[in-house]
């Protein structure tokens, strides 16, 4: 057991303590695991909850449009199915929600199977215009037969996750946490086990090429979005027992393009990129709540400038000013080192050139 | 029942080929998603609705101005925030989104959430094959079909018109013969709000105003648009007859037809496009075919 927790303790020192996104990112982590002893004022806790349910939608978009390219905006469709079916298999079976959640996100998949299949036919502008139209036709669907799915005012009353807040955080995070992992372990292109990661990026930078290369890319952009629908559904089905309604509103257009705005201003085809984005902009939005009339007007301002110094994202370009890949041999070393910390090679070649000629 | 079907179904037609064609300049040329369009419409309704209702000018001279307002809105935003981002097509698509709600808070604050409705510019109404059809309808159908003249001459017949269909071909080969792109581009986004301006002027007296009056017939103006075919002019007018008509058969004789409305004119939509993939009269362009 010593021997484990010493490599552990060895693999954290050089894999997350040396690379400073990683660092800021597993200190940011720690800080929110320990926010509860600072303060445990239900307030705080609860946009922090929603911040994590929400990060985990934001996550499960750059998933499917970030890294796997298919652009869409209709994401509330698989948030709405995941929170439509916890609250109908709790109120009409009387599931419980360690039961709901679970089985909620998994009717995600065949959703997304149905989706996927038609609107995968098409690509492009023409498949995001399509994502756009899903949760617009389930809102027709949900009206049409509100004696079953509670029409405008939703489906309330679903039971609670627990009574205690401070449960419910520490659960919520801890979902979000492995979830977060699931996703970057899953669709990282460096990795030696999963091949999945690389193919999503295949078919994200040139699709006809990885198709020439031999991948299904049609199996593939399936398989992303189903496993972006799961995470999305799961979402949906911690937000459905957290506000204890499931309604329509979830299906709003304004609904399925805010992932977008968080995911793309912390930075797309990351996956850590949404999930800072949303624990920013999301405590933004409630903070706002104190002038109610300038909240939108002043959100969507401060969106549009940080859109135009950064369009690539927050993270994108907080990572190009501390981090520097040595030119040899890729490893990513602080910026304020001179050499790089595997192999000596000198890191800032463009300005050791200019000073010595 | 049927002559109210096709009324509205001509009326409303008219509204989405207006924000359709605005849509399709704005995409075809500048490659620009404008989610905005929606927004524009909305705010040239209200400035008609200063126009005619606060000011009290004539008719024409507030549609005309009205219209140039939008355009210069479409330029401007053109000009100081998509301009600086256009290499980042997600950025691009949430800073219109980001500019939508900030029109939608401005008119918010300045004429608050309640629904606006004034006179029809003309009152009265004549009886045609058993319709009675009001003038404010002809006057509405007059001045679209005008745009729609106008726009072809401008599009077929003019050196400007020229410019812009190469632009929309390939713009790199129509910077290399000399075409001023970024111009061609200033142009097509103008047009385009202007197109909304148009329409926006022209639903005045027939909608109620308010401030998230956009947001519905953007969705609809972006079904139009995918099933008459992305980038084409011909697709994106007759595809909002089609959608309108759809529209008001669906909400006059279907049951619960107004809360199905949109459903069934999206899977309409999808429909199509799962069997003609580019759309009714799509021209798939290079980079989306496999």
């Amino acid at each position: 057991v010593r021997g484990y927790a010493y490599r552990l303790f060895r693999n954290w020192k050089g894999d997350v303590l040396v690379i400073p996104g990683r660092a800021i990112a597993f200190f940011g982590l720690v800080l929110l695991f320990f926010i509860p002893l600072i303060t445990q004022n239900p307030y705080i806790l609860r946009v922090l909850t929603f911040s994590s349910v929400f990060a985990i939608y934001a996550a499960s978009w750059d998933l499917l449009s970030g890294i796997t390219g298919q652009l869409t905006l209709g994401h509330g469709a698989f948030f709405a199915v995941g929170a439509y079916s916890a609250a109908l298999l709790n109120l009409k079976l009387g599931l419980p929600s360690w039961a709901t959640i679970p089985i909620g996100a998994l009717i995600a998949i065949p959703a997304a199977l149905i989706i996927g299949f038609p609107a995968l036919r098409v690509r492009g502008t023409y498949f995001t215009l399509i994502t756009l139209c899903v949760p617009i036709i389930l809102t027709g669907v949900v009206f049409a037969f509100s004696n079953f799915t509670g029409g405008e005012l939703g489906l309330s009353g679903i039971a609670r996750i627990s009574t205690s807040p401070l449960f419910n955080y520490y659960l919520v995070l801890l979902v979000m946490v492995s979830s977060a992992f699931l996703m970057w372990k899953l669709t990282d292109a460096k990795s030696k086990h999963i091949r999945l990661g690389i193919f999503f990026h295949a078919i994200r930078e040139d699709e006809i090429t990885a198709r020439a290369s031999g991948i299904d890319t049609t199996k593939y952009k399936l398989i992303a979005f189903c496993l972006s629908g799961f995470f999305a559904a799961l979402a949906g089905t911690l937000y459905a027992h957290l506000i204890r309604i499931a309604g329509p509103s979830t299906l709003e257009i304004w609904f399925s393009i805010q992932p977008v705005m968080w995911a793309i201003f912390g930075g797309t085809a990351t996956i850590s990129g949404p999930i800072v984005g949303v624990y920013l902009l999301y405590p933004l939005t409630e903070f706002l709540r104190i002038i109610p009339e300038f909240r939108t007007l002043i959100f969507a301002l401060v969106v549009i400038v940080l859109i135009l110094f950064m369009p690539r994202g927050l993270i994108v370009r907080v990572r190009e000013e501390i981090e520097r890949e040595c030119p040899r041999c890729k490893v990513i070393n602080v910026i304020t080192r001179r050499s790089c910390r595997a192999c000596y090679s000198p890191l800032h070649l463009h300005e050791w050139e200019s000073k010595n000629g | 029942m049927s002559q109210q079907i096709v009324i509205w179904g001509i009326m409303n037609g008219a509204i989405y080929a207006m924000l359709a064609l605005g849509f399709t300049f704005m995409f075809g040329v500048a490659r620009v998603i404008n989610l905005a369009q929606g927004a524009f419409f909305m705010v040239s309704a209200y400035f008609m609705y200063i126009f005619i209702s606060l000011l009290q000018l004539n008719i024409l001279l507030s549609i005309a101005l009205t219209t140039i307002l939008a355009g210069a809105i479409g330029i401007t935003v053109y000009q100081l925030l998509i301009r600086r981002i256009e290499e980042y097509h997600g950025a691009v698509v949430l800073v219109t989104v980001a500019i939508a709600l900030v029109l939608q808070e401005v008119i918010l604050v300045i004429f608050g959430g309640e629904y606006l409705s004034t006179e029809p510019f003309i009152p009265g109404a004549i009886i045609f094959l058993g319709i009675d059809i009001r003038y404010q309808y002809l006057l509405s159908l007059g001045v679209v079909s005008a745009c729609l003249i106008a726009t072809g001459v401008l599009l077929y017949k003019t050196r400007t018109g020229l410019a812009i269909r190469c632009v929309a071909q390939d713009r790199e080969i129509a910077n290399v013969m000399g075409i001023d792109v970024e111009k061609t581009y200033l142009i097509a986004m103008g047009l385009g709000a202007f197109l909304a301006g148009v329409a926006g002027a022209l639903i005045v007296p027939i909608y109620t105003l308010s401030p998230t009056m956009g947001w519905h017939p953007l969705v609809i103006m972006l079904a139009v648009v995918v099933l008459g075919g992305l980038g084409s002019i011909k697709g994106s007018v007759i595809g909002a007859f089609i959608l309108a008509f759809v529209e008001a058969i669906v909400v006059f004789l279907v049951p619960m037809g107004s809360f199905l409305k949109d459903a069934i004119a999206l899977a309409i939509v999808i429909a199509v496009l799962l069997t003609r993939p580019e759309g009714l009269f799509g021209i798939s362009f290079e980079e989306e075919r496999l």
